[in-house]
């Protein structure tokens, strides 16, 4: 009997340290959040002193919503996130619908240097994206589009040229393959047996079994299209396309508006909280299955 | 009847209103100050009274971050799209024109007459950009401070000299009421440091090129009067009289302000925050002469037209309309930097006679060297920056500098000398 009790006692202590331990690591990451947060309630003078101790991560002192007010009038920071969420949206619907199909066909189907043209996909992972912007730039300015001005040469200054680039994404491509491999073929070839075509196998039977890693990839791709800085600075010379990542840089000014950078990067946190949030539990379910991180 | 008259007389007025506007000839023009609402009003301002002073010309305002601005026209130099009219920050200027990106300017005879030497933007003799206004450094100071000390206040006649810079920051450190003597800046990283930082190497003697050739650092650089400069800077941060490179941007904004800085190195930008919290006790000191008379870096943000324009004729226009007096005044007021000429100044709040921020105006105009104008000034800022924040961090001066050199004359020879 007191045996039990103690071991009882022993498992609370250790459930205890072990809610501790999560609770600290879990601040370690909610920090920096709630800083942003609450910074962008403060002026800027009090938000720079308050750096250097715990009033930093407290809504204390002279809090108001005037840097929120004030960061909608330095730049149009609606246009900003309808652009980035547009452009983000777009690449990630796109890119799930390419990069699941080529994910299907490197993993089930069986075809001629099937495996060669992986592994150059896959290499292409290792090219920095900074090696590739100019000659990327070259190209799609020499692109033909057809639209209402009819047969025009040039991309510079539109969403297409922010989407169609990013659309084939080889990261995308292995995580698909990786999951697709996992699925037992014998149920690819009871449907194929049954008479159903290639495109029916995908649509019917790879997708509804595919749920996580279409949420890890989304995700993926979400935060890295979302966070774009560099293609779109090159390419979107009119504020019209500018996204999010290019329109920070309207509050640095000789004299740094920190409040309302804070109240600008709380803004624009919110589309990534809420996708993520959409999409958290297959998310977390993809991790699990398959041991993959972004 | 009277109403189709009427009709008639509106159609045709339309008509003739609208055949004005299409009269005009579209002109672009690109812009660093996006975010900058004043700055954004006055340019504005200019453009609309342009467009409505005469019937030719057009123009269009695209607005860049100031820090998304220089890649976004090498983007669109690549992609062959560049506007009519560009801003360009004076010290990129011999870069942007020996890439061909710009032409020289063509405006009318004596338009530049008055205007401050660093605001005019010259490669290979010609003119070809100017600026609306200047910035200007000084050591900000509290008069209170230095009469408790008993330091002499300098002046631009007699700035403080070497030994008397030196001993009085050793002074101020002695007190134990500062945190540091005097704070450079370490913080602000990049165009900074060769901003604010060479004027000290080229007071000392040297220099970041040698300008009588433009195709070589060696002997200015890292010749003994930049090894001196070098000592001295990196005793400033062993012997704890400044921040180091570590140094937090808040630290930067705060330390003078909430009195932990005893100096402060820093233009005129950040005078009236300055002023609103010292009053008449802020006093804005010239820099000190190291032995090579006092320094301070020149030139800012100036307007140009792109090499590429069909329009050359509209985009000059524009610039010399822009240069009026009463632009460069609203410039001033509106976003605080020095006006490019004494009649501007004497229409600004802060400029004019008697004004809070007029030692700035004598400062540009009897103390400012405008950087290096060569193409090659884009890499040299870099490596400087890193010869400096390497020799704050306790690197050998001599082997910092020379290092300085070979890449500096390594990225000159692998231009074919820049044009030089």
């Amino acid at each position: 009997m007191s045996g039990r009790m103690v071991g009882a006692r022993n498992e609370r202590y250790r459930v205890a340290w072990r809610y501790a331990l999560l609770i600290a690591v879990a601040l370690v990451f909610v920090f920096p959040v709630v800083f942003m947060v609450v910074s962008s309630l403060k002026p800027d003078l009090q938000l720079l002193r308050d750096t250097g101790s715990l009033r930093a991560f407290l809504p204390v002192g002279d809090i108001s919503l005037d840097n929120y007010v004030a960061a909608f009038k330095r730049a149009p920071i609606g246009r900003f996130v309808y652009n980035s969420v547009l452009v983000t949206g777009l690449t990630v619907m796109f890119g799930l619908f390419l990069n699941s199909l080529a994910g299907f066909a490197f993993a089930k189907l069986r075809w001629r240097g099937r495996a060669i043209v992986l592994s150059v996909v896959i290499a292409t992972l290792i090219v920095p994206f900074e090696t590739i912007a100019v000659p990327l730039l070259m190209m799609v300015n020499a692109l033909p589009w057809l639209g209402p001005d009819g047969l025009t040469f040039g991309w510079l200054n539109s969403y297409r040229v922010q989407i169609v680039p990013f659309i084939a994404d080889a990261l995308s491509i292995f995580l698909f393959v990786q999951f697709f491999k996992d699925l037992p073929d014998e149920i690819i070839e009871a449907a194929r047996i049954d008479g159903a075509s290639w495109w029916q196998v995908y649509l019917r039977v790879i997708v509804p079994l595919s749920g996580p890693v279409f949420a890890t990839a989304a995700i993926l791709k979400f935060l890295a299209m979302y966070n774009m800085y560099l293609w779109p600075l090159m390419v979107a010379q009119g504020e019209t396309y500018r996204p999010v990542m290019v329109g920070l840089q309207y509050f640095f000014q000789l004299n740094v508006a920190w409040g309302e950078v804070m109240a600008y990067l709380s803004l624009i946190t919110i589309p990534v909280l809420v996708f993520y949030l959409l999409l958290q539990r297959a998310f977390i379910e993809s991790i699990a299955a398959s041991g993959v991180k972004g | 009847m009277t109403t189709t008259k009427r009709s008639l007389t509106a159609l045709l007025a339309a008509l003739a209103l609208s055949g004005v506007v299409f009269a005009q000839t579209t002109l672009s023009l690109w812009y660093h100050g996006a975010g900058n609402e004043v700055e954004r009003a006055i340019i504005v301002q200019i453009i609309d009274d342009f467009n409505a002073a005469q019937d030719d010309w057009r123009v269009t305002l695209e607005e860049f971050p100031q820090l998304a601005y220089n890649p976004s026209v090498v983007s669109a130099a690549l992609a062959g799209n560049l506007p009519d009219i560009l801003d360009v920050d004076g010290p990129v200027m011999p870069n942007w024109a020996w890439a061909n990106y710009m032409q020289p300017l063509s405006l009318s005879d004596g338009v530049l007459d008055g205007f401050l030497p660093s605001v005019i933007g010259e490669w290979q003799g010609e003119v070809y950009s100017v600026g609306l206004w200047d910035a200007a450094i000084a050591i900000y100071a509290r008069r209170s401070v230095l009469e408790a000390n008993d330091i002499r206040i300098p002046s631009l006649d007699a700035p403080w000299t070497f030994e008397e810079f030196d001993a009085i920051l050793e002074t101020l450190d002695a007190t134990g009421e500062f945190d540091y003597a005097f704070d450079v800046g370490m913080a602000w990283t990049g165009e900074w440091y060769p901003y604010a930082f060479s004027p000290f190497l080229q007071s000392f003697g040297g220099d970041l090129i040698d300008r009588s050739t433009f195709l070589t650092a060696e002997g200015v650089l890292n010749g003994p009067e930049a090894v001196a400069f070098g000592n001295w800077w990196q005793s400033l941060f062993t012997r704890g009289l400044t921040p180091g490179t570590s140094q937090d941007d808040a630290d930067r904004e705060t330390g003078f302000l909430d009195g932990r800085y005893a100096l402060q190195w820093n233009g005129n930008w950040a005078a009236i925050p300055a002023l609103e919290a010292f009053g008449d006790d802020l006093l804005f000191l010239p820099a000190p002469d190291f032995g090579h008379g006092p320094k301070i870096g020149g030139a800012s943000w100036q307007f140009g037209v792109s090499a590429t324009t069909q329009h050359p004729e509209g985009a000059n226009a524009f610039i010399e309309f822009a240069l009026q007096d009463e632009y460069l005044a609203a410039f001033s007021d509106g976003i605080g930097l020095v006006p490019s000429t004494v009649s501007a100044a004497a229409m600004t709040q802060n400029y004019g006679e008697g004004g809070p921020l007029e030692v700035f105006y004598e400062l540009s105009n009897q103390q400012s060297l405008i950087r290096p104008p060569t193409p090659a000034y884009v890499g040299i800022a870099l490596t400087f920056e890193k010869a400096l924040a390497d020799i704050a961090n306790g690197a050998d001066v001599q082997d910092a500098l020379d290092a300085a050199v070979d890449e500096i004359e390594r990225d000159i020879a692998n231009n074919d000398g820049y044009g030089f």
